[in-house]
């Protein structure tokens, strides 16, 4: 490397440090809603991407329409779009649950291949209403660019969104899970399911809204998505792979797991992709991760359920 | 980025179910003989599908899966010449017929629809393919039947089939151009080159780091390849801040693409303080990536929507008017627009339908159109002698051209590269 200035050095540590924490960040959004339906109820939900991509639709929709309509709420569409993104792609997977998912608990396998034609299906029913091409949101101008603590840092005001959404929804997540009544009976039902039936747990309405808001969380995801990436039919197909390595790598049903799995492929990934190529950074990102599944199967943490 | 696993097995299913009941299998092959046999007398010595009346023709696009973004504006610009075609008479006196099949996606299934149409459709020409791996696929069941594609792309070079009339520029024609453009000036010495992980950026970017180290006497200070899908370019960015390259020499593709310019533009990189040449955005793409991320930055291809040109409006009009306002007209739309055209000139300077006798009109030299993007010749080689310009993109998604060169010969073969 040529000389660089000290100044230089310490600008770019600082934003690649930001990008690393964007890039978790990231990881962590796609990955919530997925923890809680494999992590939780088992169920391989190969359409994850697809109702990312419903949320990111829903961003594209409100925007049209505030700017055909309101041109004057432009700055604030995106707050009302994202609550439109988790309802609408909630009640998609609360319908979801009850026409598909729910005949096949008790067979995983088939459950990844109707969820994965699901995805089909999804992806061409956005490819009928919303056209093959791509399509870009119009972002409210207090989300583009970026912030200037000094005149060599820019951190990008996107990834710092992404970042606050990520720490909200897993906020919420957790106090669901951990602090609600409605929490304890999920937990109760993945626990037991027999035994939460008995002492007058609905079990299966349990069921219904856990994925609910797994898919729900999913479309939050997507609808933060449209900021920093591409909308198109098929835009969820790029994250499934990412967000089941998370997942499966942080142990599949500790939500703690989720969180440091993330953390740790994500600055893995950043700093390798930093000082090596793009594609020997990810080379050696995925070697590792399969080296500690081979030797921790369950993942980075193990659940502590009774079996 | 593709979930699809699925390889060609070894041995054909239908192979294998011979090989293991023989006597089904000879009852099978007769039957296919038959059929064989009976088509072969339906369509004449020649073997193409063409009546007094009626010619019948394919096209080959994927019209869903990922590379549907990119393929309805060619499908949709085919569609457009040939319905042009007819209403001034058609080819030799014949109305053209199309029969459209669907790619997919998915390269196994374009040599199969490839099969199809050339073998029980008996098309005289096909209009198709998008990326350089559908045409790979297609391009030995292409040959071994004699058939005749036009293809649309911008793509790699390197290849020159004589059943095949590459209507995009091959790679010569739009990097060297462009980069003696940004030399000039932009007075640019150093380079930093970023693409997605495939054979066309690959080979582009080889061909234009020959082209800065030994005719611009530049450096090229980074070089860069994202996985196809990569939406992450955060560190990538900042180890662009840190070379402070003059150019930034982009050929990033599909859902990528659209992240690449957004994050660039949140990490502070806009066209007002950084000279960014791409050579993979379109006006298609631009709506994906939305106006205001691309500002400032200059594309490299050989047609822009904004042309100001009688013939290019005449052109633009007639495409909206069929396909819609909204629908955005990039550089390989124009180009796929001008497949049936050329078939057209090279059917009749040939008057036969027949596709050596087609190939060797296409071979002639004399072959030409009045495009919306100019005079296009068709050269002996099978690819076009066009122009390039360099288009500065505008927040409403649209280019200025800023820039307009001679002619260029296309080199799908540069020696010493």
């Amino acid at each position: 490397m040529d000389a660089y200035s000290l100044s230089d050095l310490w600008s770019i540590l600082v934003m690649q440090g930001f990008s690393g924490l964007s890039l978790f960040s990231v990881l962590l959004l796609m990955a919530l809603g997925l923890a809680i339906i494999f992590g939780q109820m088992g169920v391989i939900n190969m359409a994850h991407g697809e109702f990312m991509t419903i949320g990111a639709y829903t961003i594209y929709s409100f925007s049209k329409l505030t700017e055909t309509y309101f041109p004057t709420l432009m700055p604030y569409y995106f707050i009302v779009a994202i609550l439109g993104a988790f309802l609408i792609a909630f009640v998609v997977g609360y319908l979801v649950e009850y026409t598909l998912i729910r005949h096949l608990y008790k067979r995983p396998l088939d459950t990844l291949l109707a969820t994965w034609g699901l995805s089909l299906i999804m992806q061409q029913l956005f490819r009928s209403a919303f056209g093959a091409r791509e399509v870009s949101a119009t972002l409210p101008d207090w989300l583009m660019g970026s912030w200037k603590p000094t005149p060599d840092i820019d951190i990008p005001l996107n990834g710092i969104f992404v970042m606050v959404m990520s720490i909200l929804v897993t906020g919420a997540v957790v106090l669901f899970l951990f602090r609600s009544n409605w929490g304890l009976k999920v937990r109760a039902t993945t626990q037991n399911r027999v035994m939460a039936g008995a002492v007058g747990i609905n079990t299966k309405k349990i069921d219904r809204v856990t994925f609910a808001i797994g898919c729900g969380i999913a479309g939050v995801a997507g609808a933060c998505f449209t900021t920093i990436a591409s909308t198109g039919p098929t835009s969820g197909s790029l994250y499934i792979v990412d967000t089941f390595l998370v997942v499966v790598f942080g142990g599949s049903a500790s939500l703690f797991g989720t969180v440091a799995s993330a953390f740790s492929i994500a600055q893995a990934q950043s700093v390798l992709t930093f000082f090596l190529t793009n594609a020997m950074g990810k080379v050696v990102t995925l070697m590792t991760i399969i080296t500690i599944l081979m030797m921790r199967p369950e993942g980075l943490f193990r659940s502590k359920v009774r079996r | 980025m593709s979930r699809q696993t699925h390889q060609p097995s070894a041995v054909h299913p239908a192979r294998q179910e011979a090989l293991q009941h023989p006597r089904k299998g000879i009852v099978a092959a007769l039957a296919g003989a038959l059929i064989l046999g009976l088509t072969g007398t339906a369509f004449g010595a020649s073997g193409i599908a063409v009546t007094d009346k009626e010619v019948t023709v394919g096209q080959l696009h994927s019209s869903t899966g990922t590379m549907a973004i990119s393929e309805t504006g060619a499908i949709e610009a085919e569609q457009l010449a040939i319905s042009q075609i007819n209403a001034m008479g058609g080819v030799l006196g014949r109305k053209i017929k199309v029969i459209q099949e669907d790619g997919a996606s998915d390269w196994p299934t374009f040599a199969e629809k490839m099969k199809k149409l050339l073998e029980s459709d008996h098309v005289a020409a096909i209009f198709g393919c998008w990326t350089s791996a559908s045409r790979k696929a297609v391009l030995p069941v292409l040959e071994r039947d004699n058939g005749l594609l036009y293809y649309p792309t911008f793509y790699e070079g390197l290849e020159q089939s004589k059943n095949v009339v590459y209507t995009g520029q091959e790679a010569t024609q739009q990097v060297f151009a462009g980069l003696d453009w940004v030399a000039k000036t932009k007075h640019a010495k150093t380079f930093y080159l970023i693409g997605s992980d495939y054979i066309w950026p690959r080979t582009t970017m080889k061909l234009a780091r020959k082209y800065i180290e030994t005719v611009l006497h530049g450096t090229v200070v980074g070089e860069e390849y994202a996985a196809l899908g990569s939406t992450e370019f955060g560190s990538t960015i900042n180890k662009i801040r840190l070379k402070k390259p003059d150019v930034i020499y982009a050929a990033v593709v599909g859902g990528s693409n659209v992240s690449w310019f957004k994050q660039l533009k949140a990490a502070g990189i806009t066209g007002k303080s950084q000279t960014l040449l791409t050579l993979s955005v379109t006006e298609d793409e631009a709506k994906g990536i939305g106006g205001e991320n691309l500002l400032g930055f200059y594309s490299a291809m050989k047609y822009f929507q904004s042309l100001n040109t009688p013939r290019n409006k005449e052109f633009v009009s007639q495409f909206k008017a069929k396909w819609g306002p909204t629908a955005p007209i990039g550089d390989v739309t124009q180009a796929a627009y001008e497949g049936p055209w050329l078939w057209k000139a090279a059917v009749e300077k040939a008057g036969s339908f027949e596709t050596d006798k087609v190939v060797k009109a296409e071979e002639s030299g004399t072959i030409t159109f009045d495009a919306p993007e100019g005079m296009v010749y068709l050269e002996p080689n099978h690819h076009l002698k066009t122009r390039l310009r360099i288009g500065e993109w505008r927040a409403d998604g649209q280019a200025d051209i800023v820039y307009t060169s001679d002619y260029i010969d296309p080199n799908p073969f540069p020696k010493g590269y």
